[in-house]
């Protein structure tokens, strides 16, 4: 295999020293002691680390696999490879550390426009990984994890959402970690759903309290649609229009809709904005007041976000050095610390989180304000 | 000559060399506490007013910097709210600035304001029901949404932040998507080289967008 030609005596150490005395070096009694004393150096430095506050959540956009590979002149799928040895690692490294979640940028919904042979090899990897995952002497084991795959599973191929889907099954019951693996995600898609499901529910409320009141005899929603249809004349709303438009016919009509919305913005004042606020606001007072369910509240999109299932991250780590989110975790990060280190995500070591841990200890006060402020 | 003039001598071919045309919007995020000093607030877009970056977006969590716009739009005379200005803020003469103000509520507050007005209009008012599970509303749909319910701004292309930490501080997730971050440190000692050196690196980044 490319990537063990490669290996030369300073990788083959590094390999041993991440290892836990537990599993088998190929070298001698040495590279074993060796491996032995750096991991109980690694336990002191967790154990001085553990004196200050820890995150409950840390969160990492493994960026760097493919430029690691064109270093190295491995080949693409190799890159991957190392991204994968790299991410046991750190998972590793965490769960020691005491850190209950971790989540990571596996793939993007964006990662789905490069060319097809690579994003079939990366499903497959991915396949492959989940399944070694499962296996009895893994990590997942080890640390009582349990695996959460985040975001939008329909894109995914069937072989893949079926062994993710299994992941999920079988380790639910583990509750000493967990680990999230965002795959087919990004924020915007994440939100649209939230916002979607949300609106679900509230019409399954709305639709339950009607059922209720007819049964008592009389409707008041009717007289809240009518309203609503009389104020709906102005151009204020017109824009409103073309968005129900939208959403009713949405795979076809999308790009008549866009010219239309175009059209309409041009024509927004202030005024037209604050009175389609208005038409809202009155609304809602009047299901208020007739003892209807209120509208839809923030909450009720936050419970129907993808990652609702963990806290809010405490860090972010993004590698090679790159300075944006990459549409990951947008809503979740709001007093959340970002880091971005240089290193490309398969040469990520322990020294990378210690120096991360400590900054976030340094910022723990102002983010703990912060997020009480929030 | 001395050491000053020679910096001001190499900023000002620094900006003269800026391909600012790549900077089409950009946020600046300030730590509430020091956004209270107006006086800097107003130098930083003094100096960005300088170097051509004509349209910003200023955001503070507690809404700050709202309650200093008049005094701000007092002394930068050049300047527009966003409000004002009708065309679309990238693609204006560059003869006058364009600010806008922002704050927490302008993020997840308003993304629950759209959900609602998606709600009534889509919802109620055709009485959907059992087609609930077949309709698909789709990011463009919700973009539209904030666009009525107020969000006129659009994704800056580089947010500054000025604060103790480098975060985005609850700035509107909607519009951060691939927008590079960069840490400026503390507003009390902002400088104009710091200022230059993460634009000037800005213009260099080359994005991929996840391909």
């Amino acid at each position: 295999m490319k990537f063990s030609s490669h290996t030369g005596l300073s990788q083959t150490l590094q390999v041993s020293l991440l290892n836990t005395p537990m599993q088998k070096s190929s070298g001698g009694i040495t590279s074993h002691l060796l491996g032995g004393l750096c991991c109980y150096l690694r336990r002191c430095i967790f154990s001085v680390l553990s004196v200050g506050p820890l995150p409950n959540h840390i969160t990492f956009i493994m960026d760097g696999n493919r430029r690691f590979a064109k270093k190295r002149n491995l080949g693409e799928g190799d890159g991957h490879k190392a991204g994968f040895s790299a991410l046991l690692s750190i998972l590793r490294y965490c769960y020691e550390l005491g850190i209950k979640y971790v989540s990571v940028y596996a793939f993007s919904i964006d990662n789905f426009r490069r060319k097809p042979k690579e994003v079939q090899s990366v499903m497959d990897l991915m396949r492959e990984k989940i399944e070694e995952l499962l296996q009895q002497e893994s990590i997942i084991n080890e640390y009582g994890i349990r695996i959460h795959f985040i975001g939008n599973m329909q894109l995914l191929t069937e072989p893949v959402r079926v062994a993710a889907e299994k992941a999920m099954r079988v380790t639910a019951n583990n509750q000493e970690r967990v680990l999230l693996i965002c795959i087919a995600y990004t924020s915007t898609d994440e939100i649209v759903h939230a916002v979607q499901e949300s609106c679900k529910d509230k019409w399954n409320q709305i639709q339950a309290s009607k059922e209720g009141k007819v049964s008592n005899g009389g409707s008041k929603i009717n007289g809240l649609d009518l309203h609503f249809r009389d104020s709906c004349r102005d151009n204020a709303t017109e824009a409103c229009s073309s968005l129900h438009k939208g959403v009713k016919d949405a795979g076809e009509k999308d790009a008549l809709l866009e010219q239309n919305s175009e059209k309409h913005s041009d024509n927004y004042s202030e005024g037209e904005i604050t009175s389609c606020n208005g038409i809202v606001e009155i609304t809602e007072e009047r299901k208020y007041k007739q003892g209807e369910t209120a509208s839809i509240k923030l909450v009720d999109i936050e419970k129907h976000m993808y990652m609702a299932v963990a806290p809010d991250p405490d860090i972010l780590i993004r590698t090679s050095g790159e300075d944006r989110l990459s549409n990951f975790l947008l809503w979740q990060t709001s007093a959340c610390p970002l880091y971005a280190p240089k290193v490309l995500w398969p040469e990520i070591g322990l020294r990378h989180l210690v120096w991360v841990v400590l900054n976030f200890q340094r910022h723990h006060f102002y983010l703990e304000k912060k997020k009480k402020q929030f | 000559m001395d050491f000053r003039d020679g910096a001001h001598n190499l900023y000002h071919i620094i900006v003269a060399s800026l391909h600012i045309g790549k900077l089409r919007y950009l946020a600046v995020v300030i730590e509430s506490e020091e956004a209270h000093q107006t006086s800097k607030v107003i130098k930083l877009l003094q100096w960005l007013d300088s170097v051509g970056v004509k349209n910003v977006c200023l955001y503070d969590m507690n809404g700050v910097l709202k309650k200093s716009k008049d005094t701000i739009f007092q002394i930068m005379k050049n300047a527009k709210s966003i409000e004002e200005v009708n065309e679309d803020v990238t693609h204006h003469a560059p003869d006058h600035m364009t600010l806008e103000f922002v704050s927490y509520v302008d993020g997840k507050e308003a993304v629950a304001k759209a959900a609602n007005l998606i709600f009534v209009e889509n919802f109620k008012r055709h009485d959907i029901g059992g087609e609930l599970d077949h309709q698909i509303l789709l990011e463009s749909h919700l973009n539209q949404a904030l666009q009525i319910v107020g969000c006129k701004g659009p994704e800056p292309d580089l947010l500054l932040v000025y604060g103790p930490v480098r975060s985005h501080l609850g700035f509107p997730p909607w519009r951060i998507r691939y927008t590079e971050i960069v840490h400026m440190g503390s507003l009390n000692f902002m400088r104009y080289g710091s200022l230059i050196k993460a634009i000037y690196n800005f213009t260099k980044v080359r994005h991929n967008y996840g391909t």
